[in-house]
């Protein structure tokens, strides 16, 4: 049996499992997710003198302060692609506000008492949010202290400006993966819509109940 | 430059301790350059390229008498020349012997990532190893002279060593052998401030009411100091800066944020481990997906 092709927010009609992720955008998350974790690494081997060594996963220090802006360029295309395709999703709305009082019980798992969540909840809004923004500050800050092309160009202070904004939005942005990694790990079933692209329905009800019943809506379930 | 027996006071980006036993029991060393006693013939910036192998590419003319243009990898010192017009009147010629200052509190140092490509050596020396150099020019972020610079063709950085190699075998640096006045002077560092008192005290007694020594204190003092005719302008000399300090937002990014920074993701992850372990996973139960079909067999 051929496979048809997987659409975004419709029921999957041979398996009856929600399609959440379309081949093309879990394939660019994973260039992001790649790409964040060895430029994680080489930056923080820059940034912390204890962890220099990590250098040596790329070959060397110099191999690695070659090819980490390159590595960035790469995360920054798939990125902002990435965001430009789920930033609709994304966009704070009122009952944000209620979800996020009651962040209390959304870590001990009792989302019966919170609103109903449609395709991303408030917690994931923020993380695009500020991975948003400190993707923009990581790429401008990036380019001006690129020593081998850029930073030439401009007045030493505004490299300074830069080497500092980069590190303290390397460190949000490091954080804020910490936790985004988590929540993945934590909500079982979760880490499947971005391998295998697909939701079990019980899934949808139980943690973003306004989408399922937006999808269920539309498709036909089997 | 060369690696060899000084003693290593300090190292970039190193967190075990200096070795402290041995020190320098003949006193840090300087090199005073009496700007009054220049008179711009370059024989320094000859011996320099002649010591260190250095050959720089033949520019063009750009209507100075400053050749090369600037410092770089195979110009490691330069005499600036400015055209400066008194309030009297009169034309004075500055010229300013250009180069790493080998600072007390060595910017570059401070800012520089990989470990031992920079270090200070207890005579004063601030030295580069350049088979350690990553060649990210964090150092010429950090310098507040505007010193190092990196090679294109090796992607390492590079500036005046003091000689290290020519002093740690007890001569003078090539630039201090080479000149024909006197300009250039060498020895321990209170030698040369007792030296140049004597000569900012001959300037006075020639009319420049503001001569003095320049050994700014915003970097702990320099190993490379210079008299000048008025020292209360430094900047008349080709920008030489009046009050030079490790800039605030150099010591904001290398200071404690960085071991803060790296608590911060590490209690960031071990929340969540703790989190799991205390709360077990958040899992989708068989009612959740009961609840879930008896919703999708719901006619619409
Ligand atoms: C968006 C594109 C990016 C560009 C163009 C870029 C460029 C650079 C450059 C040029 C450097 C200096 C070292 C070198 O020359 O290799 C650097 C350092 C660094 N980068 Fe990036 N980078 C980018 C993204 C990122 C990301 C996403 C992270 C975090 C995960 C990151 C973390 C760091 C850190 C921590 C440092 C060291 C900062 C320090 O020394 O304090 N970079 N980056
Ligand atoms: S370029 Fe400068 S800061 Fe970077 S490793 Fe080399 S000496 Fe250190």
């Amino acid at each position: 049996m051929s496979r048809t092709r997987q659409v975004a927010d419709q029921v999957d009609p041979k398996t009856g499992q929600i399609v959440r992720y379309a081949p093309a955008t879990r394939i660019n998350h994973w260039i992001v997710a790649i790409s964040f974790v060895l430029l994680a690494l080489s930056g923080l081997a820059l940034f912390y003198p204890p962890l220099f060594w990590l250098a040596n996963l790329f070959g060397g220090g110099d191999v690695m302060r070659a090819v980490h802006p390159w590595i960035g360029l790469v995360m920054a295309v798939a990125f902002f692609a990435f965001a430009a395709k789920v930033g609709r999703d994304n966009r704070l709305q009122r009952a944000d506000r209620e979800w996020l009082r009651r962040i209390g019980d959304v870590v001990r798992d009792q989302e019966e008492n919170l609103p109903e969540v449609g395709r991303n909840n408030a917690g994931q809004k923020l993380v695009y949010l500020v991975a948003l923004v400190s993707m923009l500050v990581l790429l401008v800050s990036g380019l001006v202290i690129w020593r081998a092309y850029f930073s030439d160009y401009f007045p030493v202070d505004a490299t300074r400006v830069a080497a500092l904004a980069h590190a303290a939005f390397a460190f949000v942005l490091i954080l804020t993966i910490v936790v985004h990694v988590y929540a993945g790990i934590w909500v079982k079933g979760s880490l499947r819509a971005m391998t295998r692209g697909t939701v079990s329905p019980g899934w949808a009800w139980k943690h973003h109940r306004a989408w399922f019943r937006d999808v269920t809506k539309h498709s036909t379930g089997k | 430059m060369a690696l060899q027996s000084l003693d290593i006071v300090r190292r970039s980006a190193t967190t075990i301790a200096p070795p402290q036993a041995r020190g320098a029991p003949a006193g840090e060393v300087a090199k005073l350059i009496d700007v009054s006693k220049c008179i711009g013939c370059k024989a320094c910036q000859v011996a320099c390229m002649e010591w260190n192998d250095l050959r720089d590419e033949i520019g063009s003319c750009l209507g100075t008498y400053t050749n090369p243009a600037d410092l770089s990898d195979q110009s490691w010192t330069l005499m600036r020349f400015t055209e400066h017009e008194t309030p009297q009147g009169d034309l004075e010629w500055l010229i300013r012997k250009d180069g790493c200052m080998h600072c007390a509190d060595p910017g570059c140092l401070k800012a520089c990532p990989s470990p031992g490509a920079i270090v200070q050596y207890a005579n004063g020396i601030v030295d580069f190893h350049e088979e350690n150099c990553i060649g990210c020019g964090y150092c010429i972020t950090g310098c507040p002279f505007n010193v190092p610079r990196i090679s294109k063709k090796d992607h390492k950085a590079y500036k005046c060593t003091l000689c290290s190699d020519r002093v740690s075998v007890g001569l003078e640096p090539a630039c201090v052998k080479a000149c024909p006045t006197g300009a250039i002077v060498f020895g321990s560092k209170t030698d040369m401030q007792r030296h140049a008192a004597g000569r900012v005290e001959d300037l006075k007694s020639r009319g420049f009411d503001q001569a003095g020594l320049y050994d700014p204190s915003g970097v702990g003092g320099t190993h490379v100091m210079y008299v000048l005719h008025h020292a209360d302008q430094p900047e008349l000399y080709a920008d030489l800066p009046k009050d030079p300090q490790i800039s605030a937002l150099v010591k904001v990014w290398k200071g404690v944020s960085k071991p803060l920074a790296l608590l911060g993701i590490a209690a960031a992850a071990l929340a969540g481990f703790l989190h799991y372990i205390g709360m077990g996973p958040s899992l989708t139960t068989e009612e959740d997906e009961e609840a879930a079909r008896r919703e999708l067999e719901k006619p619409s």
